[in-house]
């Protein structure tokens, strides 16, 4: 079995290069086909943009944190209704059906409920039925801080993952609540890491 | 040399030669409102000012950080924006550098597309387009080539194209001899009703 974290990239200490089944499931699905448009949440990186478009794919960089940096200053703010039609403005204002795929990376993590209810319900409408999204968790439910993380394409199944620190997550989530948030959608599958990072493909 | 010093910190502007209308509206910085200028077709930067270039933009038209377009800029050289503009701007062969004090709200065609400062619109780069860390461009982009430093900001589509499909695409298209307005001289070839 290949290791999670197979080797160190570079010189930065927060730098690690890893394999990611997710991943390979996610470029699986889409495997064989070009033109698709995929959402990338996690902002416009040169790896990233540099993969998906040698596939022949057209990507769209969201800088997901950011937004959500910007549009609220606390927790308490990500319950207040105007505040999140305003970030779901900043972030998620697509036409419907506008995506083939969607790279959602572990941004999900940091959204208190009523945010969250309100993301994955605007990411219905934005991504087509029967494509796929890839999103990640942590799966320690004791975690006071989960690391805060810029993923970047290596390959189909690998990924240089480049740490910035940490963040207070505002939700940790277990299988049965990863399946009751995605509910709504055709199915999801889960890939558990060493790492207790749950990877999750999310058919649509 | 003190004249000299003096005319080295001007920024160097593109301007029209023979005094006829201005290439870009250049509006003071004390001008209440910008004044739309229509496009000429030979933008000149020949001007005295020319000789007293900034070195490190030796060769380049500037457009410097006091300076505010509105309208449509057309730039048969390379350019370099660290002022505002909105509205269009077209450097089909050429270079053009947002500077990074540049903010520009406008579309935007060239051969490459260096971005410092701040960009909202679409841009179509033949060759390449670089963005710079700490730039921000928000709009969807077409180009051959892509280089995104870690740090800028980055809203919108990517659409890599061969270079060759964005120049004839960007190429102005002849009209159809069929439905040509201009009279056809005799003997050319050309005929709207062939025989």
């Amino acid at each position: 079995m290949r290791a999670l974290f197979s080797s160190r990239h570079g010189t930065a200490a927060d730098t690690v290069t890893r394999s990611s089944r997710g991943l390979e499931e996610f470029f699986n699905y889409i495997r064989g086909q070009s033109g698709l448009t995929i959402l990338d949440f996690g902002g416009a990186t040169q790896q990233n943009v540099n993969f998906i478009t040698s596939l022949g794919h057209r990507i769209y960089s969201e800088n997901f944190l950011q937004a959500l940096r910007e549009s609220f200053t606390t927790d308490a703010d990500q319950a207040n209704s105007k505040r999140i039609e305003h970030f779901l403005h900043q972030a998620l204002d697509y036409p419907e059906r506008q995506f083939h795929a969607v790279l959602i990376w572990d941004v999900l993590e940091y959204l208190a409920p009523a945010l969250l209810t309100a993301v994955v319900e605007r990411l219905q409408k934005i991504v087509q039925p029967q494509s796929y999204m890839l999103a990640f968790f942590h799966s320690d439910d004791k975690l006071d801080a989960v690391p805060y993380y810029t993923f970047r394409i290596q390959d189909v199944n690998l990924l240089q993952v480049d740490q910035h620190g940490s963040r207070r997550p505002a939700q940790l989530y277990n299988n049965r609540s990863l399946e009751r948030l995605f509910g709504r959608f055709e199915s999801v599958k889960f890939f558990l890491t060493r790492e207790q990072l749950r990877e999750v493909i999310i058919k649509v | 040399m003190w004249n000299k010093r003096k005319e080295q910190a001007l920024p160097k502007l593109s301007l029209p030669s023979g005094g006829s209308a201005s290439l870009f509206s250049v509006p003071a910085a004390v001008a209440p409102r910008p004044v739309e200028v229509k496009k000429e077709a030979t933008p000149v930067s020949s001007n005295p000012m020319a000789r007293f270039e900034p070195e490190s933009r030796g060769g380049l038209a500037t457009i410097g950080k006091a300076v505010r377009i509105v309208g449509q800029v057309y730039s048969k050289e390379e350019l370099y924006i660290d002022g505002d503009l909105e509205g269009t701007l077209e450097a089909m062969e050429h270079k053009l550098i947002i500077g990074p004090n540049g903010t520009v709200h406008a579309t935007i065609t060239a051969r490459e597309v260096v971005v410092l400062g701040s960009i909202q619109g679409n841009v179509e780069a033949v060759d390449k387009i670089e963005i710079r860390k700490d730039a921000k461009l928000v709009g969807d982009i077409r180009t051959a080539r892509i280089i995104i430093e870690d740090g800028a900001y980055f809203k919108g589509s990517i659409d890599i194209v061969k270079a060759d499909a964005l120049k004839s695409a960007s190429r102005p298209q002849p009209p159809s001899p069929a439905v040509a307005s201009t009279p056809t001289p005799a003997g050319a070839g050309v005929s709207a009703n062939p025989r």
